[in-house]
């Protein structure tokens, strides 16, 4: 019986190991490719090493193509999307976990409902107010970086808010409790108490704004007309050819815009652990 | 319950027996009656201010759209609208392709969602039971599967089932193969891509599930003389099951909703149209062929397919009487 765990055991662990390697090969892959030189990218006997690691597939990327300017136009956008969408969703949070009052159930399940919109079906009707929008604000019209803020920012909060609300709930009420009856007012128990404490909801949630903000390809290819504003995922489409792929180009492109959305995963990764860890504790 | 908490994700929903309810009533205590209503109104009017211009608004107009001839002489401002009552929908619902593209969507979306939770729950399952290394090894190649876009996700692919440099003909021998020219084969290699991508979500949530079982509960079935079978189906699934609602859901609406990894792995909808799903037939039908109040009308009916989704979600969440 022993025994027989034991060898479970390891033949667990090899399982997990190989699903491990399995999932992380694709992006280790993307890379390499990004570093091989052309004529190991081309060759017809790809080999999952190189001994001359090179790069101009980068250099190509940012100089040549102007990706350095997406993927400005790409954080900028995703940068003001989580900002925002974490101030607003906070605040509809705490209103929708911490008070009752009348429509509160209809509200939540609208927020709910609006996360199963196919958002892609709404870029018809928002291309046209995104058009009118720009005759009279231009900040905020077609090709403008106003409006991809705007429509992810509105994309984003409803998930935003659901989230958070588990987050702000997981929150003991006696910590505010204790600051009313010290006169604190509600504005220092909103941003003083609470605020902090939701912090590693706020990070969880930011992930997912910043990730719907980043990823998004179809708003960015609908409402961009220019390839100025263009942001990354739509300007990675520049590097398909119809006859040959620039796969180290492709794959230089995908590494810039991968890493920043792993980085902002492994800076958060605690948070959203720990954060996890506070409402499965509760 | 702690299986209900568990993430922020798993707490769903409304139930008219939620306790929370009491505690705030203390603070509204304080504030009078005057200041009851406002607070929470305040605390909405940014959200409101954000999504009804760019979300409700946007909704109603496709549902006018869909009532309208509305093309390109329409959209230049050339023509005037004109109203057409439910025409374009029976040019849709007429549309011997729609029905085609309806189904393989089902098909496709009940594909990923049965491979994403499978895969998802081996490995939530897989993580308790292996050592400290391989378990964070998984955890962190979850994690970058997770977050790898879905743009970047779909060219990397695209790149390892290359017809002449990919990884994949070089491994199988089958060089010059065409992975993408076959409509299911195109559609399995997206669904491939989907799954990678989505499987991390299922996995973590019902990891953290299984570990927010109390151990004494565990404990107390296996004094019992339960066994592993046992202690699975008595105890963790009836526990998990909230979790399971949900990850459930979330998938079919993700993976019916599946737009750049087909758009940009089978550029456009694949040879002729035949790996269409409705969120880019709805697109390709506006943006392509002009015709933005038919794209409107799928758009609604795939809203509407959606909506049924949720309804049944909702209905599910109620009647299981979780607190949510």
């Amino acid at each position: 019986m022993k025994r027989d765990n034991r060898v479970l055991r390891q033949g667990a662990n090899v399982l997990a190991i190989v699903l491990a390697l399995l999932t992380v090969f694709p992006l280790y892959w993307m890379v390499l490719s990004a570093l091989k030189p052309k004529g190991e990218i081309t060759s017809a006997h790809p080999r999952p090493w190189t001994f001359a690691p090179t790069l101009d597939n980068f250099r190509n990327a940012l100089g040549v193509s102007g990706f350095g300017r997406y993927f400005l136009n790409s954080m900028a956008v995703a940068v003001v999307v989580v900002v925002v969408s974490a101030a607003i969703a906070f605040l509809a949070a705490v209103a929708l976990s911490r008070f009752k009052f009348r429509f509160r159930t209809t509200i939540l399940i609208m927020f709910l409902v609006a996360q199963m919109v196919p958002v892609e079906a709404l870029t018809i009707p928002l291309f046209f107010l995104v058009r009118d929008i720009g005759t009279v604000a231009p900040g905020f019209g077609l090709s403008s970086l106003g409006a991809l803020m705007l429509v992810n920012l509105a994309f984003s909060l409803p998930f935003a808010v659901w989230m958070l609300r588990g987050f702000v709930a997981a929150v003991p009420e006696s910590l505010e409790e204790a600051a009313r009856i010290d006169g604190a007012s509600r504005f220092t128990i909103l941003w003083r108490i609470l605020f902090p404490l939701v912090a590693p909801g706020l990070a969880a949630t930011s992930v997912f704004s910043f990730i719907t903000a980043w990823n998004d390809f179809v708003f960015a290819k609908t409402l961009i007309l220019d390839t100025d504003h263009q942001t990354l995922p739509a300007a990675l489409m520049v590097f398909f050819k119809p006859d040959e792929n620039d796969w180290g180009g492709i794959m230089a492109a995908s590494t810039l815009m991968t890493v920043p959305v792993l980085i902002f995963f492994v800076l958060v990764q605690r948070h959203m652990v720990s954060g996890l860890g506070g409402a499965v504790k509760d | 319950m702690p299986a209900t908490t568990v993430t922020a994700r798993a707490d769903h929903g409304d139930s008219p027996v939620r306790p929370a309810g009491g505690a705030p009533a203390k603070g509204r205590r304080r504030s009078g009656p005057l200041a009851r209503i406002p607070v929470p109104l305040w605390l909405l009017l940014p959200a409101a201010l954000v999504l009804i211009p760019l979300f409700g608004y946007p909704l109603y107009q496709l549902g006018l759209l869909s009532v309208l001839k509305f093309g390109q002489p329409q959209a230049s401002g050339g023509v005037p609208t004109e109203f057409v009552g439910l025409s374009n929908y029976t040019d849709v619902l007429g549309d011997a392709q729609f029905w085609s593209v309806l189904g393989q969507t089902l098909a496709f979306a009940a594909f990923c969602v049965v491979a994403t939770l499978a895969v998802g729950a081996v490995c939530a399952v897989l993580l308790t039971r292996v050592g400290k290394w391989p378990r964070l090894l998984l955890m962190f190649g979850a994690l970058g599967a997770w977050a790898a876009p879905a743009m970047t996700g779909s060219t990397v692919w695209m790149f390892l089932l290359d017809t002449n440099s990919g990884l994949v003909n070089e491994i199988l021998g089958t060089q010059g193969h065409n992975w993408m020219y076959d409509k299911w084969s195109a559609f399995a290699m997206v669904a491939v891509v989907v799954v990678w991508h989505s499987f991390p979500f299922v996995m973590i949530t019902l990891y953290a599930g299984i570990q927010a079982i109390p151990d004494s509960v565990l404990e107390a079935a296996r004094l019992d003389g339960a066994g592993t079978a046992t202690i699975f189906r008595r105890i963790m699934l009836p526990m998990l099951r909230p979790l399971l609602v949900i990850v459930v859901i979330q998938s079919i609406i993700w993976d019916f909703k599946v737009f750049t990894q087909i758009y940009v792995m089978t550029g456009g909808g694949g040879i002729a149209g035949q790996n269409l799903v409705l969120n880019v037939y709805a697109y390709q039908k506006a943006f392509v062929a002009e015709n933005y109040s038919l794209g409107a009308a799928i758009g609604v009916l795939m809203t509407l397919i959606l909506l049924a989704v949720t309804a049944v979600y909702i209905r599910s969440l109620r009647r299981s009487g979780e607190e949510l």
